[in-house]
């Protein structure tokens, strides 16, 4: 697993104090803090895991077990663009598989990984619910539909550009 | 119990009534319908994940769980119809399809629910060969082994951890097809916040969970003529080692193991009951001096090696409490390298110095700073748990059962029953308050059985007399309950005086090292409580049954120690306890 030095989700700030503060004596509010530090952040750091695990009294096995079965939450930053592929039924018989395999090989990086770069993360994604665009794509919150591989080397290049 | 609260219902054809609320697989229980299981552990893992558990009830759509179904009056349940059966296979296939089965090397082999299950169910051939879900074997833990590629996913291991343990090392982690019980961070054991107790071991119903293996070494120790290799016996280990040679639980083993021991080639076997007297004396002692100086009570006993871990992970700020006594095991072991090295003439450089214990937590408990001697060398080299040594045994002809009892060998043979019962929940607190007022003003006691600090409580508390004064003691098992008392002291609420703690339920008698008895088994019976009763009437058996009294412990002190909890005592008998940091790379 990838630790960061210094980047903004590994330390313990205001923000993360705030999270805390709000969901300290709620039953069960751990889900809701590690919500809040996904979308603060846009990951959950090891540092907010043994944070969270100390303030909130919930073991680290349990919020690293949470982190891990749910994928709206983020071991690792995510990238400046995040392109979500989504392999629900539809999208799936469509060939969304060679869309994402596309994405894998030119940005170099497989599914739950970033750029080197930073711009880019990809993430395999259950249905989002635009079936008639089969196959699709969300890049941050941009849906593309109808995608193939040509139209995934374009928007590569677009964003690449941005 | 009112007719109101009991409920009837029919299972297979036959009435059972029951109180309400039990689940129908208990209700089957109690008329010996033995509904195959592969996640249930009554109390902790009631979940209904494993699917095995399946019966059919008339008028309810569906299969349920019999697990979690609870009993109601007028059921009717059948447990066996062919499709109940198909089923179950299935399940049994699907499971297979992404287990190891390399069996014939499997430390659980024959001792294995879901082999057991196969068997029952006359899988035939593998029909499902797919894809095996990535491995993870982790093996930095000097205690635990994990191996997910056997991991059945039942959740057993995660529950005691959690709900008896109170320790989460391990959970349930990421989903589907990637679904593995694992530890925070994707690190080792040995960063979480593991203690070793090896109650996970105990209770996994396949061999995804072991204790490291320590027997590789030992085998070398054994065959080199320039290592003098001498063992010392816990005092649990005598009352169960029996099992895994087809004995009933509870048999007490201790003159046949010793005899074993011998025939294995040790060439001493000696008695760690003698360090649980020796114990004995230093922390009736220690308590003594803590209670004229007013400071750090309540003491809280040191034997158990998953407790300290644990006070060293979780309560850092309370260690001032633990007693300095170093553990009965870790007593004897100096005590070979020192008194009996010198006495024999031996370098205690070329001992080799074996513990066989209940104990999976002993195995990292050795190779602490704090316990090394001097020029760096550690009191013992090396721990076998009692299933390890059974192996050894049995790979080396030595059927226990069948052998006639020896004795121990001298000097470090001699033990009191307060020593046995040191293998069993309150044991520590009853041996120590036989001797604690007769070391205080030599008052002996006349009753030196103290029933009321017996049974498997989760905390049972008691008020004592000693000099003149009411104090209260507590003895917690399982560290869940330990948790309780610990935080009283943190809060500054803490009433006793004396605690003691034992990490695994039932004490050492039920050691993470211990033998394994199937979940089924072990709700018809009390192992727990009969392997305790063998300790007790070992007790009852014993010559001496005061610490004091022990000829060898007077001897002791007279020769080599000088005194309780003099210099010399203090430099080799007494440690100290350091907050370990957990979760830490490289760590």
């Amino acid at each position: 697993m990838k630790h960061c030095e210094g980047c903004e989700g590994c330390k313990i700030d205001k923000k993360l104090e705030d999270i805390k503060d709000k969901y300290k004596d709620v039953k069960g509010g751990i889900i809701g803090a590690l919500h809040e530090v996904q979308d603060t952040y846009g990951y959950i750091s090891t540092t907010a895991q043994k944070y969270l695990s100390k303030e909130l009294n919930v073991p680290m096995s349990e919020i690293y077990g949470i982190i891990t079965f749910y994928s709206r939450f983020s071991l690792t930053p995510k990238g400046k663009y995040n392109i979500q592929v989504c392999m629900g039924t539809a999208c799936y018989v469509k060939g969304s598989e060679k869309v994402l395999n596309r994405f894998k090989e030119k940005l170099g990086i497989d599914e739950g990984q970033t750029t080197e770069d930073g711009k880019f993360s990809l993430e395999a994604v259950r249905c989002i619910g635009a079936c008639g665009l089969a196959p699709a794509i969300v890049i941050n919150k941009e849906v593309y539909g109808k995608m193939d591989v040509k139209k995934v080397d374009e928007l590569i290049e677009e964003y690449t550009k941005k | 119990m009112s007719k109101k609260e009991m409920v009837t219902l029919t299972i297979d054809g036959k009435e059972v009534t029951v109180k309400k609320g039990t689940t129908i697989l208990e209700a089957a229980r109690e008329i010996d319908i033995d509904i195959p299981t592969l996640c249930f552990l009554k109390e902790i893992n009631e979940v209904g994940n494993c699917r095995m558990c399946l019966v059919e009830i008339e008028g309810v759509k569906g299969f349920k769980a019999s697990c979690v179904y609870p009993a109601e009056d007028g059921l009717v349940v059948r447990t066996n119809t062919k499709e109940l059966i198909d089923t179950k296979r299935t399940i049994l296939e699907l499971l297979l399809s992404s287990h190891e089965k390399k069996c014939l090397t499997c430390v659980r082999s024959t001792n294995c629910r879901l082999q057991d299950l196969c068997r029952r169910f006359e899988i035939p051939d593998l029909e499902y060969e797919g894809e095996m879900p990535e491995a993870d074997l982790d093996d930095s833990s000097n205690c635990i082994v994990r191996n997910t590629a056997k991991c059945i996913l039942c959740r057993r291991c995660v529950n005691i951890c959690k709900k008896v343990q109170g320790v989460s090392a391990i959970n349930n982690l990421n989903r589907g097809f990637h679904s593995k019980v694992g530890v925070a961070l994707n690190m080792g054991m040995r960063q979480s916040t593991c203690v070793g107790c090896g109650q996970c071991i105990i209770h996994c119903p396949v061999g995804a969970l072991t204790e490291k293996s320590n027997v590789g070494s030992l085998r070398e120790a054994l065959a080199d003529p320039s290592k003098h290799v001498v063992i010392q016996t816990a005092p649990a280990v005598r009352a169960t080692i029996g099992e895994e040679f087809g004995m009933p639980i509870g048999s007490l083993v201790q003159g046949k193991m010793v005899a074993a021991l011998r025939r294995l080639g040790f060439d001493k076997v000696f008695d760690t009951d003698l360090g649980a007297d020796i114990t004995i004396m230093e922390e009736a002692t220690e308590f003594i001096s803590r209670l004229n100086e007013g400071r750090d009570l309540p003491m809280i006993t040191s034997c158990s090696s998953g407790w300290i871990t644990f006070a060293e992970k979780f309560y850092p700020e309370c260690l001032n409490h633990l007693s300095t006594t170093k553990s009965p095991m870790e007593i004897l072991g100096t005590l070979i390298k020192t008194y009996y090295a010198r006495k024999q003439g031996i370098d205690p450089k070329d001992i080799y110095s074996v513990a066989l214990m209940p104990c999976s937590a002993k195995k990292a408990e050795i190779i602490r700073d704090e316990l090394k001697l001097e020029d760096g060398i550690q009191a013992v080299d090396n721990v076998i748990t009692t299933r390890e040594m059974a192996r050894m045994l049995k790979e080396a002809n030595i059927d226990l059962a069948a052998l006639d009892e020896e004795e121990y060998d001298a000097p470090l043979s001699v033990a009191t029953g307060a020593g046995h019962i040191f293998g069993t929940t309150g044991g520590v607190m009853e041996a120590a308050l036989r001797s604690v007022s007769y070391i205080l003003d030599k008052t002996e006691i006349e009753n030196v059985e103290f029933k009321n600090l017996r049974g498997t409580k989760g905390i049972k508390q008691a008020e004592i007399n000693i000099a003149g004064k009411k104090h209260k003691i507590a003895i917690s098992q399982g560290l869940a309950n330990a948790s309780k008392l610990l935080d009283q002291i943190k809060a500054g609420t803490s009433e006793y005086s004396f605690i003691e703690i034992m990490t695994c339920p039932g004490g050492c008698v039920n050691g993470g090292g211990q033998p394994i008895v199937d979940e089924y088994k072990a709700s018809k019976i009390d192992v727990i409580g009969l392997r305790a009763k063998a300790l007790y009437s070992a007790d009852k058996k014993s010559k001496y049954r005061r610490s004091y009294q022990n000829p060898a412990v007077k001897d002791l002190y007279n020769d080599f120690l000088d005194s309780p909890n003099s210099k010399k005592a203090h430099k080799l008998l007494h440690t100290h306890y350091n907050k370990q940091e957990v979760y830490v790379e490289g760590k």
